[in-house]
């Protein structure tokens, strides 16, 4: 027999590479199954009224998940309100104006900023970023946009908006590195074109470039959004962790991953630790409901549109 | 209508690279003008200078006089302004993919401010119909996207979205070399209707695409302009001896 040519090595090589494919499967199952083994005390109790319920009160044994789901989904989703215009300004300036000299150090330090770990980024947003918020931007916020009833109650600088700022330092150099790679793989010619047509650069960069780059962009915010939605340590260290659903974004807050990460080591009683595992279980659906819509929304764009990425 | 084009003296250069070397010619108005010469000698970077678009370049520089109908482009005109009044269409096509057939004629018009419909509708069916493309895509003008097309449609696209802005001058990079040898029949055709509104500069490697479209023929050489004259003499009875070998094929 030749070398090679043996339909034994293809055969195993073929299940080999179906295992690890399907272990993907496993691992996602498995970990839905553990969640909710894990958490069926508590899914008993509370039932479905867990996600509806609003108090969370270990002392009584009373305990629903409405202050985490809010404080997770409004951190991530301001944080990239802040996140995603930056990381766009930074990806077309790198590959649209940048001088060649500068291209390498700074796509390099963007990059450096996803390599630090997230505790430190917290300790930094404690000594730094705190200070500034409660004694600069704070009062700032409430003095010229006070009227939108969005800065309203007492800034100590901890709260909510401090924490989707730290969250948007840190999905920034997921954002802007993807984007800045669809950018450069959008054709020459395109540019061209458009300018070709009399085009100044800012509408070259708006027609030729973000235009044909939009489906990746979406794509780069929609993994900005899944690390936003998940992130625990800097979050934890300036939300506030307060168990309400804040009424300002001064307010402090909190989030799914924080009260895990906080309260799982105190848990006393069956009750709070299955509650706890069931906020796990929370955060798994509200990060998988949150993808499946924005890749609906891809999906429509896509499709009901002309369009075609490039 | 057309306008011609008056150049003096025009150098370029690629980094350290001397590309163009002392041009001087002068393109008549409504006509169609055809460069030839083999790869690398410079007539894609004298047409590239004649709309500035050599600029998009950070190494590349011209220096020289051109002079577009009267308005000297270097000197008068910013670069945006000069690419306003001089189309231009490129090697391969560039249709925006993301567009429908009629965006992608109209983008010209809505980048000079024009909104209103009544004008867009008019001017894309007209572009469309002299890009000669009207009737096969009439019917999925907003449906369907520019890129969706054949390659010879999508150059024909891109040559009704040069002319909706109604330039003076007409600059064809090679506009058929990609293209299959039916859609590069209908290129020239249109070249040859064209030429009668607008001043056509065309890059060919083709020499029989220059004798079919072209009244004057230009023979670029290792960056010099070596003959320039009516495309009948440079085929039949060229002064120079290199351009009588180009184009009975003894190199190139």
């Amino acid at each position: 027999m030749q070398r090679g040519s043996g339909g034994v090595a293809d055969r195993t090589f073929a299940a080999l590479m179906l295992g690890c494919a399907l272990s993907i499967f496993a691992i996602v199952a498995l970990i839905l199954g553990i969640l909710i083994l894990r958490s069926r005390l508590s899914l008993h109790e509370f039932g479905f009224s867990f996600f509806l319920r609003s108090d969370w009160d270990p002392v009584r044994g009373s305990f629903g998940a409405v202050p985490f789901i809010w404080g997770t989904l409004a951190s991530a989703f301001l944080a990239l309100l802040i996140a995603v215009p930056l990381a766009l300004g930074v990806a077309v300036f790198i590959n649209e104006m940048c001088p060649r000299a500068l291209r390498t150090p700074i796509s390099f330090l963007t990059e450096l900023l996803a390599a630090i770990p997230s505790v430190v980024y917290g300790l930094w947003a404690i000594f730094v970023l705190v200070p500034i918020m409660r004694r600069s931007v704070g009062p700032f916020l409430k003095k010229f946009f006070g009227w939108t009833g969005l800065f309203h109650g007492p800034n100590f600088g901890i709260g909510l908006l401090t924490a989707s700022m730290i969250l948007a330092i840190m999905v920034l150099p997921v954002i802007s590195s993807i984007a800045r790679d669809v950018i450069k793989a959008v054709p020459n010619t395109q540019r061209e074109g458009v300018l070709a047509l009399g085009a100044t650069r800012w509408e070259m960069v708006r027609i030729g470039v973000l235009r044909n780059a939009r489906i990746g962009i979406v794509g780069a915010v929609i993994l900005g959004l899944g690390r936003a939605l998940g992130e625990t340590m800097a979050v934890t260290m300036v939300i506030g962790n307060h168990a309400a659903i804040p009424k300002s974004l001064f307010a402090p807050a909190y989030t799914l991953a924080s009260v895990i990460a906080n309260e799982f080591t105190e848990a006393t009683g069956d009750l709070y630790l299955s509650a706890l595992i069931e906020i796990g279980l929370a955060l798994f659906l509200v990060t998988i409901v949150v993808n499946a819509i924005a890749r609906l929304l891809v999906f429509m764009v896509t499709r009901g549109n002309t369009a075609r990425a490039v | 209508m057309g306008v011609g084009i008056e150049v003096e003296d025009l150098n370029a250069w690629y980094g350290q690279t001397h590309t163009l070397k002392g041009i001087n010619l002068q393109i008549p108005a409504n006509s169609a003008t055809a460069l030839i010469g083999p790869s690398g000698c410079g007539k894609s970077t004298f047409v590239r200078c004649l709309n500035r678009m050599h600029e998009t370049n950070p190494v590349a520089r011209a220096e020289g006089t051109v002079r577009v109908g009267n308005v000297d482009i270097y000197k008068d005109a910013s670069p945006v302004e000069v690419r306003r009044r001089i189309g231009m269409v490129f090697e391969r096509p560039n249709p925006f993919p993301t567009m429908s057939i009629y965006d992608n004629v109209a983008s010209g018009l809505k980048l000079n401010g024009f909104r209103n419909k009544r004008v867009l509708d008019e001017v894309v069916e007209r572009s469309l119909r002299q890009a000669a493309l009207w009737d096969e895509v009439k019917d999925h003008l907003k449906s369907k996207s520019g890129a969706s097309l054949s390659g010879g449609q999508q150059q024909r696209l891109c040559i009704a979205r040069a002319i909706a802005v109604d330039p003076e001058v007409l600059l064809m990079d090679e506009p058929a070399s990609a293209l299959d040898p039916v859609s590069t029949a209908k290129i020239e055709d249109l070249i040859f209707q064209l030429k009668d509104e607008y001043t056509i500069v065309i890059v060919t490697h083709n020499m029989q695409q220059a004798a079919r479209v072209a009244e004057k023929t230009g023979f670029f050489l290792s960056g010099h302009l070596v003959e320039f004259d009516s495309t009948h003499k440079i085929f039949t009875n060229p002064s120079d001896k290199r351009t009588e070998d180009y184009i009975t094929g003894r190199f190139g």
